[in-house]
């Protein structure tokens, strides 16, 4: 019976910590994403570390991969992938749309 | 300059038709003017604020922060619009029937307008808050050209701006008999469209489980980021590729409203806001 309750209290923990499997890290500088192709394993949830290096502020966006994020300039911020079928996933900066696109591939 | 103009547009558009619909939707409230000019105010100012405070939002909760914070906004705006609507089903149709004979529901009148500054002033802020990040960060760029990319983006805010004066000058014009039915089935909308980007959000913060993902895939049709589509963000919290929880959120806080303001028109025995009005202000 604790075991459950255990279980259950972890299981409603908003601890992403937990939850991720592998970690990534991208880099955004001069208004473009390093690596632009990032590859991550398929059907697992994976954290990734976003790391704004130029001044001004860029937005982390993408419809498929469900994610909308301001990240500051000189900061990082953290963006939870997945789970994802095998295939390709567009991502873009909004903020610089002409140059700061990049493509997630789930393998 | 027209791309930067472009993006600011999309932005202040979802913002804009919220402010036109709830603005319309408080029509015949005494003093409502203030109230809405007040939101805006306290709209903008947060959004500076808001932008300002972007990197310290970013690490609190883990580095979640911003996602629990728009989520927790957009949670206030449908908590807000919900208590609008409800309180509307019982003295819309006495806006309606006759504006001036309400003068002794001015007080009652006045907590509504509260939560209309509360909803203006929220969905300035959400959308205010990137604007200006996106404005600060052209400014900041050693660009040459940034100043005719500024010019592009006070545009985008002005055409945001038009439109919602023009859907609220559109919405007036609907017959009285009908407007509050009209207006309370669009904040209805909004409250559950807010109610599903919020769960979006909380998705993105690993908070909440998805229910399969995606559901369904329209983004050929409309693209989240066309201005078709911010709109139908804006009204009725449009995406693309939406997950099982986002749908289930739009649902549950649908019915909810509805069955709020189902109980108070059969508690007062009145027909739906609106219907019974037979004379105009």
């Amino acid at each position: 019976m604790k075991r459950i309750a255990l279980v259950a209290a972890l299981a409603l923990l908003p601890a992403a910590a937990l939850a991720a499997d592998a970690e990534f890290a991208l880099t955004i500088e001069n208004h473009r994403f390093t690596p632009d192709r990032l590859e991550i394993p398929a059907g697992k949830k994976v954290r990734v570390t976003v790391e704004n290096k130029d001044a001004t502020p860029e937005e982390f966006e993408s419809g498929p991969l469900k994610v909308e994020k301001v990240i500051p300039g000189k900061s990082k911020g953290i963006v939870f992938l997945g789970p994802l079928k095998p295939g390709e996933y567009p991502f873009i900066g909004e903020y610089h749309e002409s140059t700061a696109k990049g493509v997630v591939v789930a393998k | 300059m027209i791309a930067t103009a472009l993006i600011v547009f999309r932005e202040v558009l979802e913002a804009a038709l919220i402010v036109g619909i709830v603005s319309a939707a408080t029509r015949g409230i005494p003093g409502r003017g203030r109230w809405i000019a007040g939101g805006l105010a306290a709209g903008i100012l947060g959004s500076i604020l808001v932008a300002a405070g972007a990197g310290l939002i970013s690490r609190l909760a883990e580095g979640m922060g911003q996602e629990l914070f728009n989520a927790a906004i957009l949670g206030l705006a449908v908590l807000m619009l919900a208590w609008h609507n409800i309180w509307m089903t019982s003295h819309g149709r006495e806006l309606a029937a006759n504006a001036r004979r309400i003068g002794a529901d001015v007080r009652s009148g006045s907590s509504a307008l509260s939560v209309v500054l509360i909803v203006i002033g929220v969905a300035v802020l959400r959308e205010g808050s990137e604007t200006v990040l996106f404005l600060y960060g052209i400014a900041a760029s050693g660009d040459t050209g940034r100043g005719a990319m500024i010019a592009g983006g006070l545009a985008g805010i002005a055409c945001g701006v038009l439109v919602g004066v023009l859907l609220f000058r559109g919405l007036l014009r609907i017959p009285l008999k009908h407007f509050f039915s009209v207006t309370s089935a669009l904040v209805l909308l909004i409250a559950a469209g807010m109610a599903a980007q919020a769960a979006r959000f909380l998705i993105q913060a690993d908070v909440l489980p998805t229910l399969a993902n995606p559901l369904w895939d329209t983004s050929r049709l409309i693209s989240n980021s066309s201005v078709l589509g911010k709109a139908l963000t804006g009204l009725v919290g449009y995406d693309a590729q939406p997950a099982g929880m986002q749908i289930a959120a739009f649902v549950g806080v649908l019915v909810a409203i509805a069955l709020g303001m189902a109980l108070v028109r059969r508690r007062e025995g009145a027909p739906s806001p609106g219907g019974a009005a037979t004379s105009s202000p």
